[in-house]
């Protein structure tokens, strides 16, 4: 039955080579019609889905989690790795909402992508990339999460630039590659850390769960903050979040699935799963979670005066990955996926509804362009309203709950600036948020007359997504409103220390979540509910120019490295190098010109040689001899 | 008396292979240096031949006469070559044959 577990991982592998085999045949051979492609593109999101809700069931039924072993992977002595797959409770949540939520994004994405040139390659790298995320939650040791990690990381690359005609995507797309590569860099560190003094016969969670007493607690640290940092690069934290704005240059759905819903949990699924570790080097945690509380607070204040509608939404992906950052820094791991969870189907629908209403306006992206949007699309606006009061933290959508659960986390913890940090916060959210909502959707409408709605195809996802972001977070009911604490019981496979708090606080603190939320909302309305469009907006100042961290980076990183290269280019290769391997040559030339000399075709001079040397050999000969 | 005189057989032998080994690398003219050629050969076969007689044998007298033979053969292909050579280059310098250097090759 745990057979199911590789079969989840190999199918939409099978199906991406196949849908690239299909492109190549296509581009080259004989056109293939759109609608087999297609076909092949929600045939294996759908079944996937459904075996990972088989597997679900199984894991339900009994009572430890589900082990395939594949086969040995590698084998070095007595030491031996591998390829074997592990459904627990965490990796089989993982699964369920990254298969959820990514079939619908590919059911979105055939309307989306319709009649492009390179659909069928989209649908190929798309289910690459599925593969590789299910590789990385289901694998059962750090080195198969790491295949998983880099595939994740190589897709994202290649769709980000998949409109590669164009110069800035290209751009965008090797931006991400090579900020990801910093990051697992230091992962790949931490790894080999782990290998070096937690390694005994094999590498897998368990094992090294059990072994992990052995490693002296310095060590321990820095592997957790080596790990961490290919955390931060996959999930968009300070400082290596440059990557996640301009990521949105590739496709909505790849924004949706990739850039939003499930890759850039990695890193807190990544530091879920090492609980183990983290567990054992709270400070580490600490520091974790106020990486995350500063992450969440400066995208936040970025994405207040961002005008682009993607961009907005890629700083709010980053702003709620910093709380769940706080969340799992804490060791409140199951508050951490619960948002993770509630946050995969808000976005995605965010960012769906922003793809419809991008391709209802023909490509327009800025939002003091558009307005009015509710007339020309009501079913988008509905939903997108949804989304909007779910990431805003109004109950009783899915965001307000894991919302709030992770500010009380923070706040009974004890550090009570993160929990700050974590309030203003979500004033800002709201405002921002709001902001978009009020001038996409209602206010007069500036330029466009054409605008059209968008097919069911696009619609149908968001519906569904609608209903995940409004009851998800019924998962997760708090005791306080009568709820059970579905997903916070059914992943508590970690010891936890628990936050008590009162219920007074909690109502309190529930009470001022809300009223920063609505606090949010009201000064949206006032600025921008009757915003005039006809003046341009020109923002100005250092939140609009995202605090000149950019330029700062450029200067610091890019240009800095781009002048040691061309030292070296220009100094180092030509004059050194080039002189050392030239003058080699040189020499060797010369010198076989002075040899040269004695092939001078003299034919005298060949005998003379020939007879000098047989003298000499049968001189030696004699005196050898004698 | 035969005994006592192989030193001058080895010694005129001696003496006719240095010619030879002069000719062959001092001079021009590809007939001389065939010649001389032909000069080492038989210096060669005197030497065998001493030392036969020395040591009352037979075998360097069979070698002397198969050294004859093939010498003969030696001269028919030499003196076409010769022939052949002089055809081509109308002359008989051996510097002027330089097909083994590389510059006149080219």
């Amino acid at each position: 039955m745990s057979v199911v577990l590789a079969w989840i991982v190999l199918l939409p592998l099978c199906s991406s080579v196949l849908l690239g085999a299909m492109y190549l045949f296509s581009i080259t051979k004989r056109r293939i019609a759109q609608r087999y492609f297609t076909f092949v593109a929600l045939c294996s999101p759908s079944v996937v889905f459904v075996l990972g809700l088989a597997a679900l069931r199984e894991l339900m039924l009994r009572a430890d989690a589900l082990h395939y072993h594949a086969y040995v992977w590698l084998r070095i002595g007595e030491y031996r790795v591998d390829m074997g797959f592990l459904g627990d409770k965490l990796s089989l949540f993982m699964v369920f909402f990254i298969t959820l939520v990514g079939g619908l994004i590919h059911l979105y994405a055939t309307s989306y992508m319709n009649k492009d040139e390179g659909y069928g390659k989209f649908f190929a790298y798309f289910h690459l990339f599925t593969a590789s995320m299910l590789l990385l939650v289901l694998a059962e040791g750090p080195l198969m999460l790491f295949v998983g990690w880099e595939g994740v990381g190589l897709c994202s690359y290649l769709l980000i630039s998949f409109y590669y005609h164009d110069n800035a995507n290209v751009v965008a797309g090797n931006k991400a590659f090579i900020v990801n590569r910093v990051g697992d860099l230091g992962f790949l560190i931490g790894l080999a850390m782990l290998f070096f003094y937690g390694g005994t016969y094999e590498f897998s969670y368990k094992t090294l769960a059990l072994h992990i007493g052995t490693i002296p607690p310095e060590i321990l640290t820095s592997i957790a903050i080596a790990l961490f940092i290919g955390a931060m690069g996959k999930s968009a934290q300070i400082p290596l979040y440059v990557w996640l704005p301009d990521a949105m240059a590739g496709p909505t759905p790849v924004s949706a699935l990739i850039h939003a819903a499930t890759m850039v949990t990695a890193g807190v699924y990544m530091v879920a799963r090492f609980h183990f570790l983290y567990d054992l080097v709270p400070h580490v945690g600490i520091f974790i979670a106020y990486i995350g509380a500063l992450s969440a607070l400066f995208a936040a204040l970025i994405a207040t005066k961002q005008s682009d509608i993607k961009k907005i939404l890629a700083y709010s992906t980053m702003s709620q990955l910093g709380y769940m950052f706080v969340s799992v820094g804490l060791g409140a791991y199951d508050s951490a996926l619960f948002h993770v969870f509630t946050h995969a189907f808000f976005k995605a629908l965010l960012f769906m509804g922003a793809g419809a209403v991008i391709v209802a306006l023909h490509h327009e992206q800025n939002i003091f362009k558009m307005g009015e949007m509710r007339r020309v699309m009501p079913l988008t606006y509905v939903t997108m309203l949804i989304a909007t009061l779910a990431i805003s933290g109004i109950p009783p959508f899915a965001g307000f709950f894991s919302k709030d659960e992770i500010l009380s986390v923070a706040f009974g913890s004890g550090h009570y600036e993160l929990w700050l940090i974590g309030v203003v916060t979500a004033v800002l959210t709201s405002y921002y948020m709001f902001r978009l909502f009020f001038l996409v959707f209602e206010g007069t409408h500036a330029s466009h007359s054409q605008a059209r709605d968008v097919g069911w195809v696009m619609k149908a996802p968001l519906v569904a997504l609608a209903l995940g972001a409004t009851f998800a977070g019924f998962l997760g009911l708090p005791e306080l409103f009568g709820g059970n604490h579905l997903i916070g019981e059914w992943l508590r496979v970690w010891k936890r220390e628990a936050f008590h708090l009162s219920h007074l606080v909690e109502g309190i603190l529930i009470a001022l979540n809300v009223g920063a939320a609505l606090a949010g909302i009201a000064i949206a309305y006032q600025k921008f509910r009757f915003y005039d469009k006809r003046v341009a907006y020109q923002p100005e100042g250092i939140v609009y120019r995202k605090f000149y961290l950019d330029e700062l980076y450029d200067v610091l990183f890019v240009r800095s490295i781009r002048r040691l290269s061309r030292f070296i280019a220009e100094t180092t290769d030509k004059k050194l190098v080039d002189r050392v391997v030239m003058g080699l040559s040189r020499g060797f030339i010369e010198a076989g010109d002075r040899i040269a000399w004695v092939q001078n075709a003299s034919v005298r001079l060949y005998a003379f040689i020939m007879i000098a040397g047989i003298g000499a050999a049968s001189c030696y000969l004699l005196v050898v001899l004698r | 008396m035969i005994v006592s005189s192989l030193f001058s057989y080895v010694l005129v032998a001696m003496l006719l292979f240095s010619i030879g080994l002069l000719g062959v690398i001092a001079r021009k003219n590809i007939f001389v240096i065939y010649m001389s050629i032909e000069l080492m050969f038989n210096a060669i076969n005197l030497l065998f031949v001493a030392l036969a007689q020395y040591r009352h044998s037979y075998d360097g007298q069979i070698f002397a006469v198969v050294i004859i033979a093939t010498a003969a053969a030696e001269a028919a292909v030499f003196l076409a070559l010769i022939v052949v050579l002089f055809r081509r280059k109308k002359s008989l310098d051996a510097d002027v044959l330089r097909a083994l250097s590389q510059k006149e090759a080219a």
